[in-house]
């Protein structure tokens, strides 16, 4: 029991946890601007990924850490276009067209690694971002290490909730976007953009989503490995629903299940000769499907969440 | 301003023609990449139709990559049409795949004609329990399947690893994470001498036949149909859509728990936790590629697997990634959306906006 109690007392667990939670919070707020907008967006897995290999492959190739992230956002940008297309002025299965999205970004992303880099043995490295030294806050006894030595992208995720909480529920472009995954006749008739407020807000949720793939590369580790998405696009699908399609709730998720899993990392050091390494790394899918169940009655979706909108048609 | 028209019922040859342009789109788009990567685009379909009909062993290996396809394919068919988002087939083949294993090592013996149908059994068994749990989730509690069985496709493989590593680990086997050989009684016949393909692909093409026939000829096809149509109305008309909806999702799991059947006890004779390429996911495209027609699926599997064995076969030739495989068939994907528009609508160039048009 002491044992347990040391692993929440510690700063590092607690940094850790931040840490998980990171690439969690761009795909949850990225997942959650497309649905408000009525869009689901399963290309999510392939756009972590083709942010992960963009943005890592431009800092190899000497664009500098921001210019990565940038390269990594235009990424998602572009295979949020795609399923833009695909699902509001097409009006096509958005599970479909997801899924379509997910494939093409993954295999593209690969495929571009394998040809730059054909033949390597073990992955490049880059110079990733460095945990910031704030002046005072990083300096705070157990404060300090938990909480403000993180890399740059950290504050930029937690930046990101803001701004998208304020603008969600602060202005008039958010509310046109909730309008939009509630009631698109009505927007129509405010002489809105129904095809437009969708799109444009697929785009920059998939630009988001893309940052936590750069995140991966650039920040947690160091080099672009296949496979290392590995389910975190799904399990931002379901933390979105988890969180009820708001900002500060996702947050909420993100860290909670980032919490879990450095738990369970720490836990599986004083317990892994009993327990099989794979039940660990089970957790976060069984997890993140317990989330759904829990949440599964009173989930509140967005009215015309999957519903296509065709001007004219009622 | 464009616009779409609804279309009536949908030939045949049309849906033929909607699927074939989707193909020679993504070939065409595909030579994109194939640039980029500096081959020579004639050139290397030259070497990928070669490398999978251009010989009987070309064109044996070709088939016996379609068999899971075709079964994976017919996973995501039954279930799209019924509007069950089954995006889970990886799982469940490994889940039939690992079934096939613990029956057919040695659990039971006896004659082949007891253990074949044992492991069958057994398999398609498992894969439908896996897509049960998905299945009950949504109609017991609502909770969307699309993310459940994408989750559980992590599940089931790390399940996998850890049997693989611990109670099912092949005590001869150099402390490789695979399982005991399957026993020569309990494994598929080899269909031709000194080649690999076996009797996976009959048992896919009896199960597109079969499904075929239950799509069209059963009361349970007709149910599954109706609702995948408009889950609503078939409920006030009297269908049974929870219970349809659970048939679907045994059947669906189980054709995928099939093609981890076939894959294990037809090709590899034991189970690695890498036994799937990615047949799961493809089997997506090859249903959508189908028109989620059953017989259909067969043509795309084909199609499909052609891709494949013919890019590997290129890839060793030229030294391009085999990426680009799973690339054109990602891009297949994106194009048989599309084109299947031109299925369902009559695509327009109108002067007037809509409202006029409506108003008129």
């Amino acid at each position: 029991m002491s044992d347990i109690l040391e692993i929440f007392m510690s700063a590092s667990f607690w940094a850790a946890a931040i840490r998980i939670a990171t690439p969690l919070i761009f795909g949850v707020i990225g997942a959650l601007i497309c649905e408000r907008a009525g869009v689901l967006n399963l290309g999510i897995e392939g756009i972590f990924t083709a942010g992960a290999m963009a943005g890592w492959m431009a800092v190899w190739l000497g664009a500098g850490l921001w210019g990565g992230v940038l390269v990594a956002a235009l990424a998602g940008g572009f295979f949020g276009l795609i399923h833009a297309v695909l699902t509001v002025p097409l009006g096509l299965s958005q599970h479909v067209s997801g899924i379509g999205v997910t494939l093409f970004a993954t295999s593209l992303s690969y495929f571009i690694y394998r040809t730059a880099l054909p033949d390597v043995s073990s992955p490049p490295r880059i110079e990733a971002f460095q945990s910031l030294d704030i002046p005072v806050l990083s300096d705070l006894p157990f404060l300090g290490p938990a909480l403000f030595q993180q890399t740059p992208l950290t504050f930029l995720a937690l930046f990101l909730v803001a701004a998208t909480a304020y603008v969600l529920y602060r202005t008039p472009l958010g509310l046109a976007i909730q309008a939009v995954g509630d009631n698109p006749a009505a927007v129509e008739s405010q002489g809105l953009s129904v095809y437009g407020l969708r799109m444009g807000a697929i785009v920059a949720g998939s630009a988001i989503m893309a940052l936590g793939g750069a995140f991966l590369t650039m920040s947690a580790f160091d080099a672009f490995f296949f496979g290392m998405v590995n389910g975190r696009g799904w399990i931002c699908i379901a933390l979105t629903v988890f969180a009820s399609w708001r900002p500060g709730k996702a947050l909420l998720g993100a860290l909670l299940f980032g919490a879990f899993d450095a738990f369970q990392v720490r836990l599986q050091t004083e317990v892994g000769s009993f327990i099989p390494g794979q039940v660990f790394l089970m957790m976060p899918y069984i997890l993140s499907i317990a989330a759904l169940i829990v949440v599964a009655r009173r989930a509140d979706y967005p009215r015309a969440l999957l519903v296509p909108y065709f001007k004219g048609q009622r | 301003m464009i616009r779409f028209e609804p279309r009536g019922p949908v030939a045949v040859s049309r849906m033929i023609g909607v699927s074939v342009t989707a193909a020679l789109a993504a070939l065409v788009l595909a030579a994109i990449p194939m640039l980029f990567a500096g081959l020579s685009v004639f050139d290397a379909y030259g070497l990928m139709v070669k490398g999978a009909w251009g010989s009987m062993f070309a064109f044996t290996e070709m088939l016996t990559r379609a068999a899971p396809l075709i079964l994976t394919g017919l996973a995501a068919a039954v279930a799209f049409r019924a509007k069950l988002w089954n995006i889970g087939a990886e799982g469940q083949l490994y889940a039939g795949a690992l079934a096939a294993v613990a029956i057919g090592t040695g659990l039971i013996s006896g004659p082949s004609f007891v253990l074949i149908p044992a492991v069958i059994l057994a398999g398609a068994l498992a894969g439908g329990l896996v897509m049960l749990v998905p299945t009950l989730l949504k109609t017991r509690l609502g909770v969307d399947e699309v993310v459940t069985t994408l989750l559980l496709n992590f599940v089931i493989l790390l399940f996998v690893q850890m049997m693989l590593e611990g109670p099912m680990q092949d005590p001869m086997g150099m402390g490789w994470p695979q399982s005991e050989p399957i026993l020569d009684e309990a494994a598929l016949p080899k269909l031709m001498d000194r080649m690999r393909i076996h009797w996976g692909l009959i048992i896919a093409l009896a199960a597109s036949l079969g499904v075929y026939f239950l799509l069209k000829r059963t009361v349970w096809g007709f149910e599954i149909r109706a609702v995948g149509e408009n889950a609503s109305a078939a409920r006030h008309a009297g269908i049974p859509v929870t219970a349809t909806f659970i048939r679907v999702g045994l059947l669906s799991g189980a054709l995928a728990g099939l093609a981890g059947v076939g894959e294990v006890a037809g090709l590899k004779g034991y189970l690695t936790a890498d036994l799937s390429p990615g047949f799961g996911y493809s089997g997506i495209v090859v249903a959508m590629l189908a028109g989620l027609s059953p017989i259909g699926v067969v043509f795309a599997a084909l199609f499909i697997a052609s891709i494949f064995v013919g890019a590997d076969s290129m890839s060793r030739a030229t030294g391009v990634s085999n990426y680009l495989a799973d690339l054109i068939v990602a891009i297949s994907l994106l194009c048989v959306l599309v084109s299947g528009l031109f299925l369902r609508f009559r695509i327009r160039l109108s002067t007037s906006s809509p409202a006029q048009e409506t108003a008129k």
